[in-house]
């Protein structure tokens, strides 16, 4: 799944409006097409100037230049083999770079596509006169190039007109289709005030007309810094890749040091190696295999976050997911689904069981709230689907005030009408109800009712009081309806997980203390925060600062924003405010707060593959010294090829098939580098073990494997 | 040779146990010595009298200035002792020492590397081996021992403005409260079991037959307890240990083995009380008793099993070892001595077979870890340590951190100039001596044996351990100058990094573990370490090796 091709069909090549976006290969191995594409960038990134950033694939080049010019001076197959290969090195890591860039470009210019020129109609009043409140929509506009457009401009924009830069709707309600953002093609509601102001520029108004101000000025809009993310051009190195930049650098420092004085003690021993086996020796023992890779293994990291539409907007962020500690969610939305969900009727005194369903359904058959719907599936699942509401029934909405719903029928003649009303509500508005009917409710099922109040309460659910009236008789209760905060399935199994990796989970929600722990319990988070104000949310996260611990959250409202931006990874959902926005270090395009998981997951696993590449390139030089070793100094050591454990062919077939297996490893890498490696949530000690066996012994054994049969091959070329 | 084995086992076995008794309750001691308050009568009238507050927290940059400070001084009084000797008391008649000479021993003592191109009797006098040398063994162990402990504290502090102690009181303590009792009960032993203690050079005897015989004399048995202890390894005498009058039985010979292992085998229980996780200090200990274990076995293994021409002429590997020690405990005694960085020896590690040689020349180039020098095997341990944790930590999916502290850029900067360090010295400075006519004039073995002696003398002063190969003709200016210099930048640039990295951990806020930490305190890890300081070294001195011992041995 791509960005902008999450909802959207696929578009015919060539395509690529920004309805219409092409799709971008997703992570699986690495196509002609893509290499194709990518070949030009390859070949300008040699350029020395550029190379020089990555010191290890740099002392790669300059010995490419070095054998290429011995291989001049005197041609030999075998030098020129070497050169050509060395070149191919070099080659094969500014190709890695390249790919994994082409992938962002792709998405960058479908992109650009919805920045095409625009025109703007501007409030003419100079900014200061203009208030939030008044009709700004009648005030006199004038048409300007949404290029010219500058923070605090207020715009008018209508049906069908394109939203001329980011800003906040100070006035009026639209739908927009922000499909070229998000890739989601369902319209969404825009409005002033609340959490759903902000809109984007290059999203088209489809209904209705609103009034935005804007908040950023042209040129760094949030599209602009989405089209910059994704194509590479702002990126810059991580602390993390750049620390291991820097051991990598001292390692081929190392290794130069290593070669260089080998020529003195070769001298020493009356067998001076022709500087073109030195060079081969030296980049065969230089981390390339990871140097080649590093930097397109922190560029593929972004584009995963991307693929699940998900914006980071610096790669500190991406990396310090990897690290977080505490993952603070939303209970609603993240922990449980959005809605109360009912779980259980209970009758109260001599009512029926079924008595009690066929009137809760009833009185909910109406109601168009997620709650009554519930109320009318539990009872349809449990019994036979009941039949529709008789007509002439009439709604009896929710009021703040009455805290009541329920429905009013007639269930008499035509001549002789018995009104019969329906009620379902909060224990206590119910119970004033019944009062006020006259009904006399016996000790025992008061206290019932009370009990039965209660314990749903306790269990973390909300009770509904039911009860009819027939005619102008009292009112009769009838039971209870639990309805209950359904956590999302395979929470707690994901929560486990996280518990495994270490991260502790905190359930943040409005509710009481009660609740709170009941539904904490019942979904296995670490820890809650209950009747949470924003202050509360930002002084925890405070908390778990102080004690040296990286929060996460997620977050959508203005007051979200203090809290989004202390936490360390901060994810602002793209329906919320642009303070959200501006404060986190991260949008999810499809605002949900569930992906702070997946967020955290791919943080280390970019993480992962970094330390793994890594130690594979240096596992990988304990063969390489195996073959080519042997074949400088046997000639004049003979007792030296017992080191020839792989039985090469030849002295110049031994260096030159280490010198083709170091190039191809780090091609064989590039899908592995751009995918990530295989990860899955546990502790750290299982991680190290499985990962170490896999790519320390697996990067020991497999050169001696792949060197023997290049072997095979390369002894197969004349003059080798 | 079924009782050669056991007599090998059994010595093994008696120092392993004494160690373990000793490691843990020496290892507490020591951490308290360092972080007690308090200040004893004498040391309080030496801060008065050098004007110290030994009280004042001093920043990384601080503490360094004094160490380097007081090294510098200590070169200096040293060149002087050297160059005036002849016109000083107690110079028994000896002339002064030339400039490079002089230079040579005042930068091998004050590095704890103990190189020495001269013959003990032959050149140093009672005031200089007293007043000079035998000092130096105290504090430059104890600056050792100092710096070890600063980067302890760095680990142990949260967010402090980078203070690590002060650099007066450590050294201070380390030479009063641990080094000076140790050396005084030992040297006691020492003198108990016949070790010559003396203000005489030379007693004449009497002999049997009639004649006269000149026994030397001196202040040995006093030298002799240091020399080990303090992982220094400066023979009174040109054969070191292997002279009977400086270790005359298998008794003193194991106990000189046990004194210079036990600093560097206790100070991993200082560390782990310190950072207040006492795993820690196992594991850092695994590693350590890990690799001296495999050298012990492996050099053990080549000295008794004698491959090559001459050792199967004579029926085993004799030459240059003492009769009265035996092919096991030499081969235990060289092993221990290259993994400590003392240099002391007591047999010829020019006479070791070529596996042997390889083995021991190669426990230097692991950086002296195996345990190390007193604190010098710490730092250097717990440096690769962080190496290993910055990848392995990155392989469990998050950015590297040891012991709660965060390895960034800065952090794993100083710690790659670390590992580079002492393989450019040796490398640089072996290939200048395998390719300039001054260099190639001392080597007296041609073909690969003359590299290997090169490549050890270098390996020795670089690492600070000093124990020579021999076969090297080291006492002239070329090679006095160079190793000189060898010893002095393989000494004080990796303290001023570890130093400089202590400061940077003191600052930082410490995370608190959790099930995502990597652990750094079970078996995987302590493997993970070892095989690191294996394969960086050995990536890096393969070919030289390949060269030397690697061909030699496969003759």
């Amino acid at each position: 799944m791509s960005i902008l091709t999450s909802t959207v069909p696929t578009a015919p090549a060539g395509g690529g409006g920004p309805h219409h976006p092409t799709r971008v290969p997703s992570g699986r191995g690495l196509s002609w097409a893509q290499v194709r594409a990518a070949l030009p960038g390859a070949l300008r990134k040699l350029d020395p100037r550029s190379l020089v950033h990555q010191p290890v694939m740099f002392v790669v080049e300059v010995g490419a230049v070095l054998t290429t010019v011995l291989a001049i001076l005197e041609p030999t197959v075998f030098a020129w083999w070497v050169a050509v290969w060395l070149w191919f090195t070099a080659g094969f890591a500014t190709l890695a770079e390249s790919v994994a860039e082409a992938r962002g470009k792709a998405q960058a210019s479908t992109l650009r596509a919805t920045q095409h020129a625009t025109t703007a109609r501007k409030v003419v009043a100079s900014q200061d006169t203009l208030d939030t409140g008044t009709r700004l929509d009648l005030l006199e506009t004038t048409v300007v190039p949404s290029s010219t457009l500058g923070v605090g401009d207020v715009v008018v924009v209508e049906a069908g007109e394109t939203i001329p830069g980011d800003g906040d709707v100070v006035e009026g309600v639209a739908s927009v289709d922000e499909s070229a953002v998000t890739g989601e093609s369902a319209p969404v509601i825009r409005e002033s005030g609340g959490d759903r102001s902000a809109v984007t520029g290059g999203t088209v108004v489809l209904s209705d007309r609103i009034v935005v101000r804007i908040t950023a000025p042209a040129g760094s809009t949030f599209v602009d810094r989405m089209i910059a993310l994704v194509e590479g051009s702002e990126r810059q190195k991580t602390p993390n890749e750049i620390a291991l930049n820097i051991l990598l650098t001292s390692l081929t420092i190392v290794f130069l040091l290593a070669v260089a004085t080998l020529q003195p003690f070769a001298a020493y021993s009356g067998h001076k190696q022709p500087v073109l086996v030195l060079v081969a020796l030296l980049v065969c023992l230089i981390p390339t295999t990871i140097g080649a890779l590093l930097s397109a293994i922190g560029i593929a990291g972004m584009d995963r976050l991307v693929q699940r539409n998900v914006l980071a907007m610096s790669g500190r962020a991406v990396e310090a997911a990897g690290d977080v500690d505490v993952l603070l969610l939303d209970k609603t939305g993240t922990v449980t689904y959005g809605n109360r969900r009912a779980v259980r009727l209970l009758p109260v005194g001599t009512v029926r069981h079924d008595e009690l369903a066929a009137a809760a359904r009833l009185a909910s058959l109406a109601d168009e709230t997620p709650e009554g719907r519930s109320i009318v599936e539990l009872v349809d699942d449990a019994l036979e689907p009941g039949q529709a509401l008789p007509a002439g029934a009439e709604l009896v909405p929710f009021t703040a005030h009455t805290r009541m719903s329920g429905v009013d029928l007639d269930l008499g003649t035509d001549d002789q009408p018995e009104a019969y009303r329906l009620r379902k509500g909060a224990g206590s508005a119910v119970r004033q109800w019944l009062h006020s009917t006259g009904a006399h409710v016996t000790e025992a099922d008061a206290a019932q009712l009370a009990g039965y109040v209660d314990d749903v309460s306790r269990s973390g659910g909300t009770p509904l009081v039911v009860a009819e009236q027939t005619g102008q008789a009292p009112a009769r209760v009838l039971g209870v309806v639990h309805l209950k905060d359904v956590v999302k399935e395979g929470m707690r199994e994901r929560f486990d997980a996280l518990r495994a990796m270490g991260i502790r989970t905190v359930m943040v929600t409005g509710d009481n203390r009660l609740t709170a722990q009941a539904i904490a319990a019942e979904a296995g988070v670490d820890d809650f925060l209950a009747e949470a104000t924003p202050e509360d949310k930002l002084a925890y996260i405070r908390r778990e600062q102080h004690g040296g611990r990286l929060v996460a959250m997620a977050g959508d409202g203005t007051n979200d924003a203090p809290a989004l931006a202390q936490s360390d990874v901060g994810v602002a959902m793209n329906t919320g405010t642009s303070a959200a926005k501006e404060a986190g270090n991260m949008v999810d395009l499809d605002s949900d707060p569930t992906k702070l998981i997946e967020i955290v997951e791919i943080g280390k696993q970019l993480l992962i593959t970094r330390g793994a590449l890594t130690t594979f390139s240096v596992a990988n030089d304990v063969a390489k010294y195996f073959a080519i070793l042997p074949a400088m100094f046997a000639g004049v050591f003979p007792q030296l090829e017992v080191l020839d454990v792989m039985r090469l062919s030849s002295p110049e077939s031994a260096i030159l098939s280490a010198v083709v297996f170091n190039a191809l490893i780090i091609v064989t890498l590039i899908p592995l580098s751009l995918r990530g490696v295989r990860y899955q949530p546990a502790a750290a000690d299982a991680l190290l073990r499985r990962n170490l066996l896999v790519y320390g012994l697996g990067g020991l054994v497999a050169p001696f494997v792949g060197i023997k049969l290049l072997d095979l091959l390369v002894s197969l070329i004349p003059g080798v | 040779m079924t009782s050669t084995v056991w007599i090998t086992l059994g010595q093994v076995g008696l120092l392993l146990a004494a160690l373990a008794l000793v490691h843990a309750p020496f290892g507490a001691y020591m951490a308290r010595v360092y972080a007690s308050p308090r200040h004893t009568r004498a040391e309080r009238a030496w801060y008065r009298l050098v004007r110290v507050d030994p009280d004042a927290e001093q920043r990384w940059s601080t503490y360094l200035f004094s160490l380097l400070g007081f090294s510098l001084a200590s070169v200096l009084l040293l060149y002087g002792l050297g160059r005036l000797q002849e016109h000083l008391p107690g110079s028994l008649g000896l002339p002064g020492l030339d400039p490079d000479g002089a230079w040579n021993t005042a930068v091998s003592f004050t590095t704890n590397t103990n190189w020495q191109w001269y013959s003990g009797e032959a050149a140093a006098g009672h005031l200089l081996q007293m007043a000079g040398l035998a000092v130096q063994n105290f504090v430059s162990a104890a600056v050792g021992m100092a710096v070890a402990i600063a980067l302890v504290r760095g680990f142990a502090r949260s967010g402090t403005d980078a203070r690590v102690g002060n650099f007066w009181a450590d050294l201070t303590r380390g030479v009063v409260r641990i080094l000076l009792p140790i050396a005084a009960v030992a040297a006691l032993v020492l003198v108990a079991n016949g070790v010559v203690q003396s203000l005489d050079p030379h007693t004449a005897i009497t002999t049997v037959e009639g004649g006269t015989q000149h026994a030397l004399g001196g202040p040995v048995a006093s030298q002799e307890a240091i020399k080990e202890l303090g992982t220094n390894g400066g023979g009174f005498f040109n054969a070191n240990s292997a002279h009977p009058l400086e270790n005359p039985n298998p008794l003193t010979n194991l106990l000189e083995i046990f004194l210079l292992l036990v600093i560097p085998f206790s100070l991993p229980r200082t560390f782990g009380l310190m950072v207040g996780d006492r795993r820690q200090g196992w594991a850092v200990l695994g590693v350590m008793a890990g690799l001296w274990a495999v050298a012990v076995g492996l050099t053990t293994w080549a000295e008794l099993a004698g491959p090559g021409a001459a050792p199967a002429a004579a029926g085993a590997a004799m030459e240059g070892k003492e009769t009265r020690f035996g092919l096991a405990a030499s081969a235990l005694f060289a092993a221990s001595t290259t993994g400590t960085s003392t240099g002391a020896v007591n047999a010829m590690h020019d006479s070791l077979t070529a596996p042997g040689g390889g083995v021991v020349l190669f426990t230097m180039l692991l950086g002296e870890v195996a345990p190390g020098g007193v604190g010098a095997g710490l730092y250097g341990m717990l440096v690769l340590a962080i190496v290993a944790v910055f990848v392995a930590g990155l392989m469990v999916g998050r950015t590297p951190e040891y012991l709660g502290k965060k390895i960034g850029r800065g952090e794993i900067t100083l710690v790659a100039l670390y590992v580079l360090t002492t393989p450019a010295v040796v490398l640089v400075g072996s290939a200048l001596a395998a390719v300039l006519p001054a260099g190639l004039d001392g080597i007296q073995d041609a073909g690969p044996h003359g590299l290997s002696e090169v490549l050890y003398a270098f390996a020795s002063a670089g690492n600070n351990n000093g124990s020579a190969f021999a076969g090297l003709t080291v006492s002239t200016p070329f090679y006095n100058t160079l190793l000189g210099l060898a010893m002095l930048i393989g000494r004080f640039v990796p303290i001023a990094l570890v130093l400089a990295l202590a400061g940077r951990l003191a600052a930082q806020r410490a995370v608190p573990a959790s099930a995502g930490t990597l652990p750094t305190h079970r078996p995987l890890f302590v493997g993970l370490v070892g095989a690191v300081a294996l394969v960086v070294v050995g990536l890096t001195f393969v070919p030289v090796l390949s060269l030397g011992p690697v061909v030699e041995s496969l003759s």
